[in-house]
């Protein structure tokens, strides 16, 4: 209970410190957004629309204060205010209508991975000194070394451009009617593969390694050498005694690992124009939209935010040593 | 290079010759002098830039299009620019930005992370949570999302952001090893010497901590690099800048894959595969070096090993 409620509260501090940074930063910079956008407009904005901008941002003549707690309360009361790009369509519908294509992907090719990744190191491990073993490291230096956004761009053009085998960009084709039917959810898959390729190959190879070298651990400690001696069959000495406890490790990696696995997908989607939240988050940039640009933000952040909280709320049902030490780290 | 000052800088005549040793192994690491061997012609290129590259990057007065051949090594843009000499310019800007971000974001890590360690208490309990958000925020939406408000900026700029965003993971590791050494007795000794914070941290703990901040400086450079070549892909950097982000931007933009250049976009990722890589060979041989933990388990291994 201890440890639920000092994560709950890691969890709230970070939330404020991502709100608050949104509210901070627009301010450190020279002029405020609602000026930008009446240049933008130039002339065929009212100058009362931009008295609208500046209250719908927050941006008044009142103390910096009062701005701050309307800000807040705006925020925690879903008022995310209106897109300009596809004005009047609020900030919040734009979110839902591209969350899922971000969750699903990512989270499938996730799920995978892992997996995949966790099995094939527990079989390195388990084959120590082999060929995979000595292979493994090198391709896993190099792997984590190239872009994944420059991986895709070569993917792109090598299947897609050259070969034709896939599309080159979007979520699904433009002859498919939006909803439940075989067309529609085909055409996404098969827009799908690409991008989950790319991320699979960028991530899997972390996860092997993590796995191989938690599991040399494991296999070195004293239980693993007497389960062995008093003759524990082979396939449940490796699942039962050391995969279950090498495999602890590998979930503070997912919440380590998580920051950049989303910095690589806004760019991987940027390559594929895929219609999640990181193609929206770079569109709302180019086309200075400030409320769907910290709309974007937040809800990443808060993705973010709240997929670690899970992770360590696993951990902590895993391991119960965590629990009881209340885990500060 | 990095690896080098910071190995070669000690104050104190015992650990000199320790340090020394390290020095040693890792000059003699196989691997670490092939990453060093790498890491070091794409220092010289970057440094010998205006000699290497044959033609003004910017200067558009070629036929556009052209695959690679004898006067174009690596073939021409849309608009007629030479890529080769762009890369050779980008070459020195992602070199500068990856060292430049590395040292900046190591200094911030190590003040944040072993003054807290040291320190203790409330100061530590403010600084490790600042540390934390730092290290769960998506950096790069947050990189963005300041990219947004700043318009423009130069690739030096972007390199000081990125430092000044991505020091948390650094931190944490700093202070964990600070307040592992934080009672032993010569840090005592010299706290009661009267010494300062600051003196304490530069002359007791950093001679101690040389692996941690080579390795540190590594990760950094690495991330620095790929996460300015991506900002610079997205397009959030001047665009009339020479970096190999700015290469992939305007093959993305220049009908790179349409129009069948894949010369364009290219020769940018596997340089920053070939740096990349570089430097992980060279963290990997500091690793088997320097942490004893690895060499326990080798043995532990071929024990296990030996009986199976």
């Amino acid at each position: 209970m201890r440890y639920f409620l000092n994560r709950l509260g890691f969890l709230i501090v970070s939330i404020w410190a991502a709100l608050t940074l949104n509210f901070i930063l627009p301010r450190l910079m020279p002029g405020n957004p609602a000026e930008i956008m009446l240049a933008k407009f130039q002339g065929r904005m009212p100058p009362q629309a931009l008295h609208a901008f500046e209250l719908q941002f927050g941006f008044s003549n009142k103390p910096m204060i009062t701005q701050y707690f309307n800000y807040l309360g705006s925020m925690l009361t879903g008022h995310w205010g209106l897109s300009y790009t596809y004005y009047p369509t609020s900030v919040q519908t734009i979110i839902s209508g591209s969350l899922p294509w971000t969750l699903g992907l990512l989270g499938i090719v996730w799920v995978i991975a892992v997996t995949f990744g966790t099995f094939t190191g527990i079989f390195i491990a388990w084959r120590r000194g082999g060929f995979l073993d000595s292979v493994t490291p090198i391709i896993t230096m190099f792997f984590q070394s190239i872009p994944q956004f420059w991986l895709a761009l070569v993917l792109v053009y090598s299947l897609s451009f050259s070969m034709n085998l896939f599309p080159m960009a979007h979520g699904y084709g433009n002859s498919v009617t939006m909803g439940w039917n075989f067309p529609f959810v085909s055409s996404v898959v098969y827009h799908a593969i690409l991008p989950a390729v790319v991320i699979f190959l960028g991530s899997v190879s972390g996860w092997i390694v993590g796995m191989r070298n938690n599991m040399m651990m494991t296999l070195g400690e004293d239980y693993i050498v007497f389960a062995e001696a008093k003759g524990v069959p082979t396939r449940r000495l490796i699942f039962n005694y050391a995969a279950r406890n090498a495999m602890l490790p590998q979930i503070t990696s997912i919440a380590i690992a998580l920051s950049t696995i989303i910095g690589g997908q806004i760019l991987i989607e940027q390559v594929f124009s895929y219609p999640g939240i990181g193609f929206q988050l770079t569109s709302a940039v180019s086309g200075e939209d400030y409320p769907l640009i910290q709309g974007m933000f937040l809800i990443i952040a808060v993705t973010t935010l709240l997929i670690n909280f899970v992770v360590d709320m696993i951990y902590g049902r895993l391991d119960p040593r965590v629990r009881r030490r209340g885990a500060t780290s | 290079m990095i690896v080098e000052t910071q190995v070669v800088s000690v104050p104190t005549k015992k650990k000199a010759k320790r340090m020394n040793n390290t020095a040693a192994a890792f000059l003699h690491n196989p691997k670490a002098m092939t990453g060093l061997v790498i890491f070091l012609i794409f220092v010289l290129v970057a440094i010998f830039a205006p000699l290497i590259a044959p033609y003004d990057p910017q200067s558009t007065q070629f036929a556009p299009l052209q695959s690679p051949s004898a006067a174009h090594w690596f073939g021409t843009t849309n608009t007629g620019q030479d890529i080769f000499s762009q890369f050779i310019w980008g070459t020195q800007t992602s070199m500068i930005v990856g060292v430049g971000a590395a040292v900046v974001s190591t200094l911030v890590a190590f003040l944040v992370g072993v003054y807290g360690g040291l320190r203790g208490g409330v100061a530590d309990s403010i600084l490790n949570s600042l540390s934390n958000i730092f290290l769960v925020m998506p950096g790069l939406a947050l990189l963005i999302l300041i990219e947004s408000y700043i318009k423009n900026t130069t690739p030096l700029l972007n390199g000081l952001i990125i430092a000044l965003t991505g020091w948390a993971w650094g931190a944490r590791v700093f202070r964990s090893a600070a307040m592992s050494i934080a009672n032993r007795d010569f840090i005592v000794a010299a706290r009661l010497s009267g010494a300062g914070s600051l003196r304490i941290m530069f002359a007791e703990i950093l001679p101690n901590m040389t692996s941690l901040i080579a390795s540190n400086l590594i990760y950094a450079c690495l991330g620095a690099i790929m996460a300015e070549a991506g900002l610079a892909y997205l397009g959030f950097e001047n665009v009339a800048s020479n970096s190999w982000g700015t290469i992939l931007f305007w093959a993305q933009n220049g009908g790179a894959m349409m129009g069948g250049a894949w010369w364009w976009f290219v020769p940018p990722g596997v340089a920053i595969a070939i740096v990349g890589t570089s430097l992980a060979l060279m963290n990997y041989a500091i690793d088997q070096i320097t942490n004893p933990r690895l060499r326990v388990q080798k043995r532990k291994k071929a024990r296990v090993a030996g009986r199976a």
